[in-house]
This record gives C-alpha cells, structure tokens and sequence, in this order.
C-alpha cells in the first residue's frame, strides 16, 4: 500500500499536478528514519460482536503530534484505550520502541493519558495530584519537588499548589491534568478529547499552549477529538478514523484538498459533490458529465479512477461568484468550469460570508468567499443572478 | 386556601396549613418519646405520676450493676458486629460495584440486599437453628455474628451507592500513573468511600444497638443486651429507671444518627467535585 503510493508519487511530473505537499506519500514520513516510535499493526477490539476497531495499522514517529478525529462511536477512544492498556486489542500488535505493550498493563507502559474529565484525583491537592505518578515511580523527594516545580511553571499553576481540583477553574483542572500526565516524562501521552470541556475561547489559547509544549519537550501526543478545527490546529498528520477503520491518515493539507474518499471529503469541512459519468479522458485531464453542473473539466487524479460514475467534489471557498464570469486572461489559460445560478442564501459570518447559489439545473452550491474589505459594495444579494466558476485544478475527483 | 397554601409553599415560606400539619406528623412521631424523656427526670416513684424533677433514677441506674452489665453487653456486640459487618459489606459493595465481568452480578446484588427486607423474627429462627446445629455455645459471639448478618446488608447499601457515584477514570488515572489495581484502590478509591463507610459503620452500630428479636434468638445465659434488660424488666413493670436508661439510648444513637448523615454528606459533596464538570 505505501510502496504503491511512493511509486505513484514519483510518476507525477505531469502539469497541473497537485502542489507539491499533496503530492506526497501520506503514511511515511520524509524524515522517518528507521523505526517509528509506535508503531500499530493490525489491531481488533470487538465488544460484544461489534468490532468498534476493525484492523487499524499506523505508523507515529517521535516528536509527532498525530490527531485520531472521526464521528463519535467510530473506534477513536477505544484505540486511545488500548495504547493506555485499560483495553487489550483481540488481534494485532502495538510496538512501543519496537516492543509489543498490547497485553502490557497500564501501570507498566511509559505511555501516560489526559482524561477527558481530568480525572483528578478529588481528595488530593494540585500539588500531590502532579507528584503522583512521580511517588510511584520512586523517586526521591527532593527530585519530586523539582520536578512538581518544573511541571507547575511549564502549566502556568504557580500559586495554586495547594488548591484542591473543586476550587480550580475548568481551565486552570485542564493544565492540572495535563502536567500530572507530563510529570513521568511518557514516550507518548494520549490526549482524550481533552479540550471539550472548555469554551470556545479558552480552548482555542489551550490549543496553543498544547501545541507549544508539546514542541517545546520534543514528545509525542495523540490526541483523540471530534473537533476537525481542534484536530487542525494542533496536529501535525491527522487520521481519521470511520465504522472502526482508519479513513485516512494525512496532513491536514492533504486530508482536506485531497481526501481518497466521499465520506471523508464530506466529514472534513464543506464540500459541493457533482455525481457523473467520465465522458472523455485527455492527457491529464478528463471530462465529466455531472447530472446537476453539465459538463466539468477536472484534472485526472492520482489513483485513477476505473470506474466511470464518479463525484467531482469542489470546496465551497474555491468556488468563485461574479457577475459576468471570469476574466477573460484567467479563463484562456485555464479550461474554466461555469455554472449559472440565483444566490438563494445569504450568510454573513464576519470573516467570511457563505453564498447559497441555486443553479439553473436545480442543484443548489455552496460558496464561500472572504470578506478582504470592510465596506463591500459588491457584496451579492438575495435573488441575484452570478456565474459560479472554478479551475479544474480546484476539484476533487472521487468514487461515487 | 388551598391554592395560597401552594403560592407560600412555592415561595418558600410555610403557610398555616403546612405548620399544622408538620407539627400533627412530628407530635405524632416524637410525642411519646418526649413524654419518656421527661418522665426520666420524674422524682416521683410512679411512672405515670409526676413528682417534680430529679435525677434520682439516673444515680439508681448507675448503681444498677445489671443493667450496667446489659449496657456494656450490647456495646460491644455493637462494636464487634458494626466492624465485622463494616469490613464485609465494604468487600461486597466494591466486588458488585467493580466486577465488571463477573456474571450473575444482579443475582448477587439481590440476594445481599434480601437481608433488608427479610423479617427479622425468620433471620433470628434460622440463625437459632444454625447455632444449635453447630453445637455452638451461644452468648457474645453468636449475637455478635447475627447482628453481622443483619447490619452488613445495610452497610454495603451505603458503600456500594457512594462507589457508584465515583468516575471509574480516576482508578484508570491511578493505574495510568503507575498504579497496580490494589494500589489504585487504595490510594484513590479508598479514600474517597471513607466517609460512606464510616458512615456505613454507624448505621450499623446503631441497628445492632437496639435489636432486641435476632438478639433474643441468638443469646444465651450470662450475655444479655440492653434490649433483652429492658424488655424482660418491662413485663414485671415499668420502672422509672427504665426510662432513665432509654433517655440515654435515645442520645447515642441520636448523635451517631447526625454524625452518620454528616459523613455521608460530606462525602456526597466530595462526589460532585469528583465528577466531570
């Protein structure tokens, strides 16, 4: 599978080819070298029947921030689940540093996780709830008062030592529970939908301070959430994951400009989706008869699609709207794709506005476009007429 | 007047209605207590006269040797019994509430709940029958071994709801921070179901205090409990000392009553910090 992809990677030399990220392989790492951290092979887990994680195999290098996003019952937490050791995997294996910890216990793994609720310990006080695992682990005193001080400062919890998690902010219990899982200084910590509990504010600066730390100690984190911004924001490669199966796993670049399937293409971000039938191919570029748009020019992918029913998929800020239809430099370099249609629905979000546009076909697209000026004469209304257009480049060509 | 009755109740205030009502179910409930309360402190020799007061029949209590003996009976069958039962129904509350696995959990739940609503007159008959069939010789032990079999039941209750209410995460936590499972019970879990089996241990005290029916099953010469005093005095008359001593039950077990709800909402209130957000 990855040995295919690196070889159709090296073929593409062709215009009009994705830019180069996309081009890259996506489960291998240009500096992996040797063997990766963890590596997740083949790995089951069924309860009671239903494989909630159906055969997922993964590859997590050191240093990696690696985000498991998917809809919610879809195997994301009980993977997370079996790295922590409270599950064991029915088949497979989970190489830690080249060793195999699936039927190792939690108590026993150098992996630590940040529980979605905290799970700090009530009767404890930040102080001891941080030196906890750093007791067990046998240190000595002066070292755990080192290292309480060094984890309080690295989460910006001085002061607070003393409390008790009851008289802690939402936030202030997040960092608790993040140093606690920082102190043994993990191979791998897993993060559990840890920033759900925040609002929208806070989360958004605790992302942040994810991120910074986790390249300032250089580990690795997994983190496990249903928030695609979230899983954008902090990680570095994300997959994700669908019915127990991983989807994909890819940058956050890849995974959104070049989903390999619908259902992803639709689970991340807004998309516009023309069903049809490939009507002629070119060198690199094919023609597509859609039921909704007529016919679209869309560059070949790189898996060629065999079968000729296929979705020409485009993102709804790639879409343009103007009144007459592209200039006219743009439209002779480009084989320009151009609809008509009737803006139906307006909405203004500030950064953005998104464009509902009935077609003359029916269908109805989404468009979004950035709001780059404050007084915008030319903004569309209700009821009038555009052109919609986009570049074959801009599409997505998918299987039905 | 029914409907203002509802708008004072509503705004927090007690309305007439209400005040009557309150004061008829709890004249009801404690006005014989009261009456014995205060005829402990009667001079007069009758029961049913009042002579003024004094605290002649409590200096007599203590010079009663018996009862004194029955008293310091029933208190340490109490004490033994409330912290067998304690550590038994404590193991019991954590194996129902933390076996996950293990099948026939609702059947054992059940069958260790059955004690509560069993009759204590069968309890006390089969224990009798157990005890003799042994051949065991019956005084503090046996009693101290039924009132077990009837507090322990009560004691898991209070345990196992406080268990219940605690995230399985933070023993995961525990584990997940070096932990091995016992470790994780006892460094987490432990400390956070004290308060439900201090209370638990109270609860238990107290019922094993004023049973008289398994008591008087499982008893034999020479170790009679206070219930057992009490009663058997009673049948020859009532006298004023009897009062005297019930006063003082009526105290104790008042007071381990208000500690006991303390400690369970002490330990309720911890619960809710325990919880998510």
């Amino acid at each position: 599978m990855m040995a295919e992809e690196l070889a159709r990677t090296h073929d593409e030399t062709e215009p009009g080819a994705p830019a180069a990220e996309l081009g890259k392989p996506e489960s291998s790492l240009p500096d992996a070298v040797g063997m990766p951290l963890l590596r997740i092979e083949g790995v089951v887990k069924a309860f009671g029947g239903v494989r909630a994680v159906d055969g997922v195999s993964l590859d997590i290098r050191a240093g990696e921030f690696l985000a498991l996003l998917g809809p919610s019952g879809c195997g994301k937490t009980t993977l997370l689940r079996m790295l922590a050791g409270f599950e064991t995997p029915d088949e497979g294996r989970m190489l830690l540093n080249g060793r195999d910890i699936a039927q190792v216990l939690p108590h026993e793994r150098p992996v630590n996780m940040m529980f979605q609720n905290y799970a700090l310990f009530p009767h404890l006080s930040v102080r001891d709830n941080i030196a906890f695992g750093l007791k067990r682990a046998g240190l000595s005193r002066a070292e755990i008062k080192d290292r309480v001080a060094e984890m309080v400062a690295l989460v910006k919890l001085k002061g607070l030592e003393k409390r008790r998690p009851d008289q802690l902010s939402g936030g202030q219990r997040q960092r608790v529970a993040l140093a606690r899982s920082l102190a043994r200084c993990p191979q791998l910590l897993l993060l559990d939908e840890p920033l759900a509990a925040l609002d929208k504010k806070l989360r958004e600066s605790t992302q942040a301070e994810l991120m910074e730390v986790q390249r300032r100690l250089g580990m690795t984190f997994i983190i496990v959430t249903h928030d695609q911004d979230e899983a954008m924001t902090v990680a570095d490669r994300i997959g994700v994951m669908n019915a127990g199966r991983l989807a994909q796993l890819a940058t956050p670049r890849q995974l959104y400009e070049a989903p390999r399937s619908r259902w992803i293409a639709e689970f991340v971000g807004d998309i516009n989706v023309f069903e049809g039938k490939i009507e002629a191919r070119e060198t690199s570029r094919l023609t597509v008869a859609t039921r909704d748009a007529g016919t679209l020019a869309v560059v070949e992918p790189r898996d060629a699609i065999g079968k000729a029913n296929v979705a020409v998929a485009i993102r709804p800020e790639k879409l343009k709207l103007s009144r007459q239809g592209p200039a006219v430099d743009v439209a002779s370099a480009h084989a320009v794709n151009r609809l008509e249609g009737v803006i139906s629905d307006v909405s203004y979000l500030g950064g953005t506005t998104s464009y509902k546009v009935k077609l003359d076909s029916g269908a109805v697209v989404r468009a979004s476009m950035s709001n780059t000026t404050r007084l915008d004469v030319d903004a569309y209304g209700l009821g009038q007429r555009v052109v919609v257009w986009f570049t074959p480049d801009d599409c997505v060509m998918l299987d039905q | 007047m029914a409907a203002a009755a509802v708008t004072a109740g509503k705004a927090g205030q007690l309305s007439r209605f209400n005040i009557a009502s309150l004061a008829l179910g709890l004249a009801f409930l404690y006005l014989p207590i009261v009456i014995l309360v205060i005829y402990s402190f009667n001079a007069s020799r009758l029961v049913t006269v009042w002579g003024g007061w004094s605290l002649k029949w409590y200096r007599e209590l203590f010079n009663d040797a018996a009862m004194i003996e029955a008293a310091w009976m029933s208190f340490r069958v109490a004490a033994t019994s409330a912290t067998i039962a304690t550590m038994l129904g404590t193991l019991a509350a954590v194996a129902l509430s933390r076996g996950d696995g293990f099948k026939g959990r609702t059947l054992f739940s059940g069958m260790l709940y059955a004690p509560l609503v069993m009759p204590e007159v069968i309890t006390g008959l089969s224990l009798l029958l157990l005890f003799v069939a042994l051949n065991a010789e019956r005084g503090f032990w046996t009693v101290s071994i039924a009132h077990t079999t009837l507090t322990m039941c009560f004691v898991a209750v209070v345990v196992q709801s406080r268990l219940a209410s605690i995230d399985r995460s933070l023993e995961e936590a525990a584990m997940d921070l070096g932990c091995d499972p016992p470790r994780a019970f006892l460094a987490v879990t432990l400390p956070l179901i004290v308060p439900a089996i201090v209370a638990g241990w109270m609860l238990a005290f107290t019922l094993s205090l004023d049973d008289l029916v398994i008591a008087s099953f499982t008893t034999g010469p020479g170790s009679t409990t206070l219930p057992i005093r009490i009663y058997s005095e009673v049948r020859l008359g009532v006298k004023p000392e009897i009062n005297a001593i019930c006063t003082l039950v009526i105290a104790l077990i008042a007071v381990l009553i208000i500690v006991a709800s303390l400690a369970a909402k002490v330990s309720s209130a911890k619960g809710e910090s325990a919880a998510p957000l």
